[in-house]
């Protein structure tokens, strides 16, 4: 399979905070790849330079065949990376319907009217379409976090972020969230998850890589990765039971 | 998929409020047979401050550009109308609308250099530019220099023979600028633009990261309401039928008053600026022999409203029950089958 997003030598500081380290590594068409490591050791900022909402300082990144190392959030959104953020941006203000028809419009780069199909079918399959006519600011947390995951589905990416959507699930809603993560996966999207729930981001993603202090400390299967010393020793009291 | 729907944009509360303003509207038209010459003059100043709101909200609740500056707008469009009129033998109505239309091309190269500014750095950087503005126009002594100059009779009479015909022909441009810019900020919110401005609006991060070019949709909005501005700015001027530099670049009048107005209405709705400006008129008409104590009183209200209702008096209604007089929304109504 060809490789759909390559990082190489990518690096971002913040003054004297190094917050990525030289991070290279690169995703296959279709795979479907889990992210953990330790608060604050880079994770959310490496989706932030995938997507573009940050510029790297070194490094380069391709996607689909091309260097988007340069260009904007916005048109690397309309390339098909489509993400969600860990503490949820919703446009208050807006429905939900209409929170995802911005996704589906501009992000997939269709007429407004033609977007709506596919609107509603996010919000069918993510469990939204009760609330489609809410305003997104009179949504619980959990619903927020669904809506981070919706609208970046409106965008109709081909290759999705996913930054910590599944905190604070009950194990029911944990359950059917993994479902629908497995789904999309099964439609062809390519999936990088950053999530600190491992039980449910193992029953999902094929490969695993560790980052810390902006590094990457480890690459590859998820169970043989869970079972290093070098990483139950960072992660103590954070054991794989899938 | 099993699952039919529909899209809905108007709702009960639009259907009505746009039946009854469609009747308010008639009425205002028909203001130069029952109002008298005042009242007709207080409602051309309505208009103009209506519209400059509308221009206002559209700018800084949907495009986040607090621009303190909107007064290098209004001068511009007031003396491109009194230089065409004047000068060029223009039509006075005709150069009206080629006032904004010139406004809207000098809001580009405009546009360039303050949007290198972000935050109150952009604010700061529209209000040093409307002074560069109020002095440039000040150097020109074609146009009378820092003194300012009159309409010339005969234009003035070009427009209408009689006194009264000027008046109502005033009139109704403003009441047509007014429902314009309404219509303009109405139109523009219910296309895929509005999509992109409400979620500007409410969250810059999220519209990029969903594809939304949030640089360019901003551009368009301050270009677009820069033009509206600056034929609103012609229409001040044809009415008070003389300009000087200092009332055309008018911080105060033309954009802190304006501020009040869309605080106190509500700011990033159409509902608002409307709300405000008769407001603001009736406080006006309330306290207009109370001497400065009246901009204490103003400046105290407005300081309340951002504290207790940062959404303005429209923010509470809407908050309240849930309702837009306006059909920009998007309602999903579906029926499982």
């Amino acid at each position: 399979m060809q490789d759909m997003l390559t990082l190489s030598g990518v690096s971002k500081s913040y003054g004297s905070l190094t917050v990525t380290d030289d991070l290279s590594f690169s995703l296959k068409q279709g795979e479907a790849l889990g992210v953990i490591g330790p608060n604050g050791a880079g994770k959310s900022t490496m989706f932030n330079l995938i997507a573009g909402g940050v510029k790297a300082d070194k490094g380069e990144i391709r996607y689909d065949g091309g260097d988007v190392t340069g260009l904007s959030a916005a048109k690397r959104c309309r390339m098909g990376i489509g993400r969600s953020y860990q503490i949820p941006h919703p446009f208050a203000g807006m429905t939900v319907f209409e929170n995802l028809l911005v996704g589906g419009a501009f992000g997939d780069s269709v007429p407004e009217k033609e977007s709506y199909d596919r609107c509603v079918e996010v919000l069918d399959k993510t469990g939204l379409l009760p609330k489609a006519n809410n305003r997104a600011g009179s949504l619980s947390l959990l619903e927020r976090k669904r809506l981070e995951m919706a609208r970046a589905l409106a965008t109709n990416p081909k290759l999705l972020l996913l930054d910590e959507i599944a905190g604070g699930l009950t194990e029911q809603e944990c359950h059917s969230l993994v479902a629908t993560i497995k789904d999309i996966h099964a439609s062809g999207v390519s999936i990088i998850w950053i999530e600190h729930i491992v039980h449910a981001l193992l029953a999902v993603v094929e490969r695993l890589i560790v980052i810390n202090f902006g590094a990457k400390i480890a690459d590859g299967d998820p169970h043989e990765v869970m079972n290093s010393p070098e990483i139950k020793q960072i992660y103590m009291g954070i054991e794989a039971d899938a | 998929m099993s699952m039919s729907y529909t899209v809905q944009r108007s709702t009960k509360a639009s259907r009505v409020a746009m039946t009854v303003g469609v009747l308010i509207v008639i009425g205002l038209a028909l203001a130069p047979y029952w109002a008298s010459r005042g009242d007709l003059r207080m409602m051309v100043e309505i208009f103009y401050y209506l519209a400059l709101a509308q221009m206002w909200s559209l700018l800084a609740g949907y495009g986040g550009l607090v621009s303190v500056g909107q007064q290098a707008f209004v001068g511009l469009g007031g003396y491109m109308l009194f230089a065409l009129a004047a000068f060029g033998g223009v039509n006075p109505i005709l150069a009206l609308v080629l006032a904004g239309v010139i406004t809207a091309l000098v809001a580009i190269p405009t546009a360039f250099v303050a949007f290198r500014l972000t935050g109150a750095y952009f604010a700061i950087g529209t209000w040093v530019i409307a002074e560069v503005f109020r002095l440039g126009f000040a150097q020109v002594s074609a146009l009378g220099g820092g003194s300012g100059m009159s309409l010339p009779a005969s234009i003035v009479r070009s427009i209408a023979e009689s006194r009264s015909g000027r008046e109502h022909l005033v009139y109704w441009i403003a009441l047509a600028i007014a429902l314009g810019s309404i219509l303009m900020v109405f139109l523009l919110l219910r296309s895929r633009w509005g999509l992109a401005m409400t979620a500007i609006r409410d969250s810059e991060t999220a519209s990029e990261s969903l594809g939304v070019e949030t640089y360019v949709t901003k551009f368009l909005v301050y270009v677009a309401a820069a033009g509206m501005t600056g034929l609103v700015g012609a229409l001040i001027f044809l009415q008070k039928l003389r300009i000087s530099p200092d009332a055309a670049f008018s911080v105060q009048d033309w954009t802190a008053l304006v501020i009040f107005i869309v605080v106190i209405g509500g700011i990033g709705s159409i509902e608002g600026p409307i709300i405000g400006v008769i407001v603001f008129f009736l406080l006006r008409e309330i306290a207009a022999d109370w001497g400065s104590w009246y901009l204490i009183v103003l400046g105290g209200i407005a300081v309340a409203t951002m504290l207790f209702a940062p959404r303005g008096i429209w923010g509470l209604i809407s908050d309240k029950w849930d309702i837009n007089l306006f059909p920009v929304g998007r309602r999903l109504i579906t029926e499982k089958d």
